[in-house]
């Protein structure tokens, strides 16, 4: 588990025991209870998590998109070593746009359908460059469409959202979102709404554009295809909570948690074999407001009453169980082992 | 999962010897598009147009495609939930091209469509009981211990519990309101369900759940199942056959195995080439094929073979000539002039 | 575009046409459904006591015995030609634009309805005005604020506005600030370009009354626009831009939420462009609401036919206006 800090962290961007709870008229809702993660320049997180489990709350929050007074914000949010709950709104809307981007689901609903394409552009860019004329920025909006592959990008400039296909909207956000080449590029569910050879165009557009700029990338997903793709980090959330936090590569391969086994077993995988039967996770997902007690997934866990009741009174902590690889589960990591490589494995 | 349960799914018959339960020939959608004043037609949006295929008793025949090929219209034209512009669909050996609503009534029985949106294929106002008690009503259907110990029935079958017979939709989850779905399509013990999009709305984990449902389902009540979906992953789990959309044609339609594991088509190809897998490590190893561009509009398709524009391997007569779907080899037909994997004579 | 326009105006004009023929056909057929014969209708002309030959003649130059469809093909006719009515000993003229001619008070129709236009189209214009500005930024204001104590407030003040009738709030205002209190002038009308603020000074009070109601009946509707625009991916979009919450509000929410606002204003104008009923009556305004009123009562057919047709004749020129600021508005419409 990392430590709370009070100095400025060495990653670029480091999220340290980040809260995010509602008070709503049924209760408070804990959206995002105490998750913590670092990410370096360069690289790409994925957070994957089904719907509910805090993973787009998260993003928002990084974001300094949550307005609501209904909203309680704790934890620290270190961008490149300011703290983003600490400086205050008026400041992380400098640098919203600025240093960091976000790019949506639905570019159909995520662009105003009154505006050109290129005027959403151009105000992007001028909010914070106010001193380029409109001419120029315009250009500019022509050459970050040219740059994301949109086709005579100096006439599409002047067209407007709905005349775009749904992979062409999408290149258009992304241009948006790069017009002032942000450090931080966070994309949830990017490519949700895509069919399936676009959103491969999509995702190699945002791999090379990674490499172009040397940005970090948030992806946010439901589709653990989609994260193996693109992340080279992938932490797992469920109930406001991350689960499992680790290396792309051995997340894959050697999965610590019972839910990410439950995720694994839920897809119907085009690269083997065919499964007789899908292994589907038991139950719905939890209610934030009514959070189970002790582990959040202890109710549709196979192996809950492995751990002799703890599961339902403690909350497991993340703890080390390979290389930067990390997971809260109260199974000792050697049963963990045992039950993945005898059960799991063979059958994913 | 043990292998009694496998056993018990029927095996795909043999198409030559039985009857197809549903055989579609040169169905056709157009919607006409109008302009100017007086809104005359200028064009049509071929939506379907012209698509032969079968689907035999038992068995799964899963439609793949992206969006705007023309698989949802396919679904509503054999549904006969829109009329058709064209060909010719017939059920069980009778011609239901051109019913009217009144004399498909008794046929809607056999017939029943499972919808993509949990949330707003459901009646907010009604109970789960009169939701999945309506099809009782409205085909005047006598039950032998009454409609409310039927629809209980029905909820149990779909994993859940008859104490939800007067709850409302709003109390459910994304994934017991496609099961509540479900159970109302299964009242009339139909033979044929029409599936469109049935877990892409659902949570992964959610996901996994309904696809055994429909899978126990079939084996337990012989079902006869249409799915239609964008995911091939999905498409390959459930299906006995597959046939692929592209523009409101079929380009393949093969055995199971035989395309996932041969896919004949270049678009099936790059269709499979493209879906994201959970291993990161193969996005070394593999070469992609990556499609560039969007799918060409329905008004006006490319002629010749539809997917030339943006197919690596089209030549001249691909533009000159549209390739007919044809056998390829046994249970696996491609309209292709330059089919991948192709049989070594 | 181009054709969007044509189209629009050509609808406009059948829906005017389709209006006027079911106006004609409900006043000219109903009397003779409710059992009143030709010459019952044609006696009502020709004064006390009248001779059956009188009444044959009547009914034979006013054309009341030939088929409906001739009497309206005769109207229409009339409408853009003017029209000649054998009626008494010299023949009378009916002028262009003939909206028909009162036999009961030898009057032409369209004369004593076009002198009072002006009426009703000051008092519609100023209290549309009025509240279009109130009833809007009090929408926005709460709508941007919910729950808060403006937001409480105001909407609490809007539930009593849309309960006010215009007569209760009209002579309340009249008591206390014209009896009681004379800060304004008595009502009346004042020609604009005679004396732009005597005009604007004597019309106070009746903007005031009628504003009132639909203020309060805008400001729910802007709120509720606004609320659910500012929830719209879009407007998140904005705002990670990093754009200032005011231009998020200006630019991209209010710019959506006040579509709806148009349409709604354009057939509310042009229902009180026809004649604002009650406030004309309670404020003793010579509109053309007032105008229908004693037409009615006096029961003369012409008058009442004419004034129903300008007044829808308004209802379709606003919502033709409303269409085509619609296509201005949003690109969706201009270019689908």
């Amino acid at each position: 588990m990392i430590d709370l800090q009070t100095s400025s962290p060495d990653a670029f961007l480091s999220v340290r025991d980040l809260r995010i709870h509602f008070d709503t008229d049924d209760g408070l809702v804990r959206s995002v209870d105490g998750v913590s993660f670092d990410l370096q320049k360069g690289k790409t997180l994925g957070i994957v998590g089904e719907s509910g489990s805090g993973k787009s709350v998260t993003s928002l929050g990084i974001m300094g998109l949550h307005r609501s007074k209904r909203a309680r914000i704790t934890g620290e949010i270190w961008l490149d070593g300011e703290d983003l709950i600490a400086a205050g709104p008026e400041r992380v809307r400098q640098l919203r746009g600025r240093r960091m981007a976000m790019i949506f689901q639905d570019p159909l609903t995520a662009m105003h359908p009154y505006y050109t394409v290129g005027q959403q552009i151009v105000e992007a860019y001028r909010v914070h460059h106010p001193e380029v004329k409109k001419k120029d920025a315009r250009k500019r909006a022509v050459e970050m469409l040219d740059r994301v592959g949109i086709p005579q990008p100096d006439r599409r400039v002047d067209d407007y959202p709905h005349q775009f296909s749904g992979g062409m909207r999408q290149r258009a956000m992304i241009a948006m979102s790069l017009v002032n080449d942000p450090s931080l590029l966070i994309a949830d569910e990017p490519t949700t709404a895509l069919d399936v050879t676009v959103q491969a165009q999509i995702l190699d557009l945002i791999r090379d554009l990674q490499q172009e700029f040397g940005s970090a990338v948030i992806i946010i997903t439901h589709d653990l295809g989609v994260v193996a793709e693109l992340a080279d980090d992938i932490l797992v959330m469920y109930g406001g909570k991350c689960v499992e936090r680790g290396p792309a590569a051995t997340l894959f391969q050697a999965p610590e948690h019972p839910y990410t086994w439950g995720l694994l077993g839920s897809m119907p995988r085009l690269d083997r074999e065919l499964q007789d039967r899908l292994i589907p996770v038991k139950g719905t997902p939890p209610s934030l407001i009514n959070v189970p007690s002790g582990c959040a997934f202890h109710p549709r866990c196979p192996y809950a009453e492995l751990t002799g009741g703890r599961s339902s009174t403690e909350v497991p902590v993340l703890a080390e169980a390979a290389e930067r690889h990390h997971a809260a589960c109260h199974l000792p990591a050697a049963d963990r082992h045992r039950i993945f490589a005898d059960e799991i494995a063979p059958r994913l | 999962m043990t292998d009694s349960s496998t056993a018990a799914i029927p095996a795909p018959a043999p198409a030559a010897d039985r009857e197809p339960l549903l055989k579609v020939t040169a169905l056709a959608k157009h919607f006409p598009i109008t302009k100017g004043v007086l809104r005359r037609q200028t064009g049509a949006v071929r939506a379907v147009d012209g698509i032969d295929f079968t689907v035999n008793p038992g068995e799964t025949l899963g439609v793949v495609g992206e969006s705007g090929c023309g698989k949802s219209t396919m679904g509503r034209l054999v549904t006969r939930l829109a009329e058709p512009t064209g060909g010719k669909i017939e059920f069980e050996g009778t011609d239901i091209t051109h019913l009217s609503t009144g004399a498909m009534r008794p046929l809607r029985k056999d017939i029943q469509m499972i919808f993509q949106d949990p949330y707003s294929s459901l009646n907010p106002r009604h109970t789960v009981g009169t939701i999945v008690g309506a099809p009782f009503r409205l085909q005047k259907v006598q039950t032998e211990h009454g409609v409310k110990r039927a629809v209980q029935d029905l909820l149990e079958l779909c994993g859940l519990s008859p104490e939800h017979y007067n709850r409302y939709p709003h109390e459910f989850s994304g994934g017991q309101r496609q099961r509540i779905g479900i159970a109302r399509a299964l009242a009339l013990k139909p033979k044929m369900i029409v599936a469109d999009e049935p877990v892409s709305a659902l949570d992964v984990s959610i996901q996994a759940q309904v696809v055994n449902l429909l899978d126990d389902l079939q084996s337990e009540l012989g079902l006869t199942y249409l799915i239609i979906a964008h995911d091939l992953s999905v498409v390959r789990h459930v299906s006995d056959r597959v046939a692929v959309m592209y523009l409101g044609k079929i380009v393949e339609i093969a055995d199971r195995d035989s395309l996932y594991k041969a896919p004949m088509h270049p678009y099936t190809t790059a269709l499979m080439s493209a879906v994201p897998v959970p291993d990161p490590g193969r996005k070394e190893r593999r070469e992609r094929i990556l499609l560039t561009g969007d799918v060409p509009s329905p008004i006006n398709p490319p002629s010749g073979c539809r997917f030339r524009t943006r197919c690596w391997k089209a030549q001249d007569v691909c533009s000159t000539q549209e390739p007919p779907l044809v056998a390829a080899k046994v249970g696996h037909q491609v309209a292709c002039h330059f089919p991948e994997n192709p049989v070594l004579v | 575009m181009f054709a969007y326009i044509i189209r629009r105006i050509l609808a406009a004009v059948v829906l005017l046409l389709v209006v006027s023929a079911i106006t004609f056909g409900i006043f000219f057929l109903l009397p003779s459904l409710a059992g009143e014969t030709t010459d019952q209708l044609a006696a009502q002309y020709v004064g006390k006591n009248p001779s059956p030959e009188a009444i044959a003649a009547v009914k034979q130059n006013l054309g009341f015995d030939q088929p409906l469809y001739v009497q309206y093909g005769r109207f229409l006719k009339a409408l853009v030609s003017g029209a000649e009515y054998k009626f008494g000993p010299d023949p009378v003229s009916c002028h262009v634009p003939c909206f028909g001619y009162s036999f009961k008070n030898h009057v032409e129709v369209w004369p004593e309805i076009s002198s009072r236009i002006p009426v009703t189209f000051s008092l519609a214009v100023g209290a549309s005005v009025i509240w279009l500005i109130s009833g809007v930024s009090t929408g926005v204001v709460s709508a941007l604020k919910p729950k808060s104590i403006f937001d409480r407030l105001s909407m609490g003040i809007a539930l009593a506005g849309v309960s006010s009738p215009v007569f209760f709030t009209g002579a309340l205002l009249l008591l206390a600030f014209h009896f009681k209190w004379p800060l304004f002038e008595n009502v009346e009308y004042v020609n604009f370009t005679d004396d732009p603020f005597a005009w604007a000074g004597h019309l106070v009070l009746p903007w005031v009354s009628l504003a009132f109601l639909y203020s309060a009946l805008y400001a729910r509707l802007t709120r509720a626009g606004m609320l659910e625009t500012m929830s719209e991916d879009y407007i998140r979009t904005a705002r990670a831009k990093g754009l200032a919450e005011r231009k998020v509000v200006v630019r991209h929410g209010l710019r959506s939420a006040l579509t709806p606002i148009i349409t709604i204003f354009g057939m509310d104008l042009g229902l009180l462009l026809g004649g604002a009923l009650i406030t004309e009556q309670v404020f003793s305004l010579k509109g053309i609401g007032a105008y229908a009123v004693a037409a009615i009562g006096e029961n003369d057919l012409p008058k009442v036919l004419g004034v129903t047709l300008v007044a829808a004749f308004f209802i379709v020129a606003c919502n033709l206006l409303v269409d085509l600021l619609y296509a201005a508005v949003d690109p969706r419409v201009r270019l689908s």
